[in-house]
């Protein structure tokens, strides 16, 4: 079951644009919320689908996620968190603003969020929170881990809330992605078999909520690449340069 | 923020290094243009050959694709130009709405059919794709952004359309869809045995809504020519069975099949070349029959990335129109230095054309169109510049949408309004501004 409204937080991205049509598709309503105006993409949206659609402002970082969800005027049946950043490693590691900016995208805000999302969601039949986290989170490397470390910590976060409500009605479902192809990865030179395009994302995404799956990897080739990287010793790994 | 990345058309020739630009608003896109020198835009890629590749500066339309209102009264659409054609099949059919002139991909951004002027099977009836546009609105680069009509700014409209995204960046649309009862078409093939017949047959077929023969252009001698002609019309409930009445708008789905690799050179043989266009006349059977619009406008579409048949050295398309009193003598000499040199395609399409368009540079002209693809070799490259001759004894021209190779001379002899296009660039000071490869190869 897709429990209605679906309201999808980060909704202006590659991810949760595909996200927005394929839970309009299947009849959702659909809430999208985004940094400043989104109201063409909810009317564009509408025109495609003929589903429900609307739109609302939202900075995940605010720390006023009550506030948000009070202004709502409904309790979504679903939540997905796809707001985050990417950044620039090197600039993170340089400059502390730029790090505590990756940081609140990826843990803070989103956690803050979903929790607010939680203590309203609690016994709303067939509710589902989704979390879009990341393989960067499964283990820290050089090439980016101020974001991995706040996807890891976001994970944890997911992990933790899922067991938490194991007796309540809401379900919590972790997606780490692998690549995909997205605004965030434009132009990086990425191995097409590891790349999904967001429709796929979503698609999974979508299926796996149905079955009230826990953690999955849309693609999943690379649950076998994490589970490999993850196996190799410290003294080993930290001299690879990954 | 910008990208580099290697572009293409769809025939994968020429492959350039390129600095990608893809706003997500029409705003992002207005600032985005203003510091560019030079620029162009790039819709789905569908052309073939290098007219949405700037190696500077290649705007990604495909984010702007939002539609913004839709009159379920009168079928006027107005969106975004970077709305994919399957976007609005998809969603627009199901309620009975059709594009009123579809190219034979519908993966292309209505942008880019502005910009080709596209036309379709039904040409001869219905005009190229412009003339179904009420308005658009054009980003010149410099801070001006036109509203264009029939009416409005006609010079602009009349050069946009046709103009190779040369004059300036389409943002928004308005265009008038076509009213359907149902997701069918009523298809009739038939078998002609030669060009004589082809074209006789098209002469009778103008009360068809379409028509369009695939020619089997690897015949010679007493076959030349011998083609596949299909007519079509969009169904009626009445033409439906009562399965199919059930659900007369739903489009049955199918999952694309895909090439999973360049196919290697020696595919590509004569023999193999020669064959396919035997089996597929022969298994084009005559009569009649109610088919799916998608096959029946989009058979290639049921082949994802069909182009990598062509292997990794990329392929070039050759689209000439002749004009009517020349078809039948220009035609017959096309197709025989195509035989001749054994260098057919997989698929040939011959097409007739009504009268031209308003566009500057709409391809289009009352006469008969062939399309096919080549290889891209050296021999072949030798070959469409012996066709180019034909094309240009005979009074026609080559469609640039399609094109990666033409001469400036060869290009600029088949478009008599080339100087009011070039004129009017200069005048809006749109000619530094907007370029492509192929403005660039062609002086435009
Ligand atoms: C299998 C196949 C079948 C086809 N059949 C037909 C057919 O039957 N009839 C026909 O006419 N064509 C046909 N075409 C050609 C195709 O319709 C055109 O090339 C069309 O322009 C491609 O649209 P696009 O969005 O992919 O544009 P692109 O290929 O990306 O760009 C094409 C041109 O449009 C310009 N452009 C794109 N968007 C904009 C914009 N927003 N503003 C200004 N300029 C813009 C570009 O600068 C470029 O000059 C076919 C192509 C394929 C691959
Ligand atoms: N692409 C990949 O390969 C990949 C892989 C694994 C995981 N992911 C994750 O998938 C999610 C979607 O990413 P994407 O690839 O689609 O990239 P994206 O287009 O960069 O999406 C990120 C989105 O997050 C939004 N956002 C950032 N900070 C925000 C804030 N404070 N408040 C509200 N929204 C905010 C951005 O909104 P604005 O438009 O307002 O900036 C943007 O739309 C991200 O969580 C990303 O970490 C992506």
């Amino acid at each position: 079951m897709l429990a209605s409204p679906v309201l999808i937080l980060g909704a202006r991205s590659d991810i949760g644009r595909a996200l927005a049509k394929a839970y309009a598709a299947k009849g959702c309503e659909v809430i999208l919320a985004a940094r400043g105006d989104i109201s063409a993409d909810a009317t564009d949206l509408a025109l495609r689908t003929e589903a429900k659609v609307r739109s609302v402002s939202v900075d995940i970082t605010d720390g006023a996620a009550d506030a948000f969800f009070d202004s709502l005027g409904v309790v979504p049946g679903t939540v997905v968190m796809v707001a985050g950043l990417l950044g620039d490693q090197a600039e993170s590691a340089a400059n502390d603003e730029t790090a505590a900016r990756v940081m609140d995208s990826n843990y803070n805000g989103p956690a803050r969020y979903l929790l607010a999302a939680a203590r309203r969601m609690a016994n709303v039949p067939d509710a589902c929170i989704i979390g879009i986290s990341s393989v960067a989170g499964d283990r820290g490397r050089a090439s980016n881990f101020i974001y991995g470390s706040a996807k890891a910590g976001f994970t944890a976060f997911l992990s933790g809330l899922r067991n938490a409500h194991a007796k309540t009605g809401l379900h919590v479902m972790t997606v780490k992605p692998g690549f995909v192809r997205t605004q965030m990865t434009a132009g990086m030179k990425l191995s097409p078999v590891m790349t999904a395009e967001p429709e796929q994302v979503a698609d999974a995404i979508i299926k796996a909520q149905d079955k009230k799956s826990d953690v999955i990897y849309t693609l999943g080739r690379w649950r076998l690449v994490m589970t490999i990287i993850r196996a190799i010793p410290e003294p080993i790994f930290k001299k690879l340069s990954l | 923020m910008p990208y580099r990345a290697p572009l293409a058309g769809w025939g994968r020739y020429p492959v350039r290094e390129c600095t990608v630009w893809q706003p997500i608003t029409t705003q992002a896109l207005h600032e985005t243009l203003m510091p560019l020198p030079s620029v162009i835009a790039r819709g789905n890629g569908r052309s073939y050959g290098d007219a949405s590749m700037n190696v500077d500066a290649t705007i990604d339309m495909r984010r702007l694709d939002r539609l913004i209102t839709f009159d379920e009264a009168t079928g006027v659409l107005v969106c975004e130009a970077g709305v994919l054609l399957s976007d609005l099949v998809a969603s627009l059919v199901p309620r009975g709405w059709f594009p009123p002139v579809t190219p034979g991909t519908r993966m292309v951004t209505i942008g880019g059919m502005i910009a080709s002027d596209v036309h379709g099977k039904n040409h001869h009836a219905a005009g190229s794709f412009c003339d179904h546009v009420d308005w658009f609105d054009l980003d010149l680069g410099d801070g001006r952004v036109m509203r264009c009509s029939p009416s409005e700014n006609a010079d602009l409209f009349a050069a946009t359309c046709g103009g190779m995204g040369l004059t300036g960046i389409i943002v928004r649309v308005s265009f008038r869809m076509l009213k359907i009862e149902t997701a069918f078409v009523r298809q009739r093939t038939i078998r002609v045995p030669d060009l004589d017949e082809a074209l006789a047959l098209f002469e009778q077929s103008h009360g068809s809504t379409y028509s369009v023969a695939w020619i089997d252009c690897m015949a010679t001698g007493k076959s030349l020519g011998r083609s596949a002609i299909l007519l079509g019309e969009h169904a009626k409930l009445t033409d439906l069975d009562p399965a199919r009445l059930a659900a007369p708008l739903v489009r049955r789905s199918r999952k694309p099949k895909t090439i999973p690799i360049d196919f290697p050179n020696f595919a590509l043989s004569g023999f193999n070349v020669r064959m396919f266009n035997h089996l597929y006349y022969a298994m084009q059977r005559p009569g009649d029959a109610v088919v799916d619009v998608d096959p029946y406008f989009y058979p290639l579409d049921a082949i994802f990335e069909w182009n990598r048949i062509y292997g990794r050295q990329g392929f070039l398309q050759y689209q000439s129109v002749l004009p009517l009193a020349e078809s039948a003598k220009g035609m017959r000499r096309l197709l025989e230095a195509i035989s001749a040199a054994g260098a057919g395609s997989f698929l040939a399409v011959l097409k007739r054309m009504g009268p031209g368009s308003f566009g500057m540079l709409s391809f289009p002209m009352e006469g008969y169109t062939l399309a096919l693809d080549f290889p891209a070799t050296s021999d072949n490259f030798a070959l469409l510049e012996r066709l180019d001759a034909i094309t240009a004894d005979h009074g026609g021209r080559v469609y640039l949408t399609k094109d990666a190779r033409v001469s400036p001379e060869r290009f600029a002899a088949g478009y008599p309004r080339l100087d009011e296009f070039r004129n009017l660039r200069a005048q809006y000071g749109l000619d530094r501004r907007f370029s492509s490869l192929l403005s660039q190869r062609l002086g435009l």
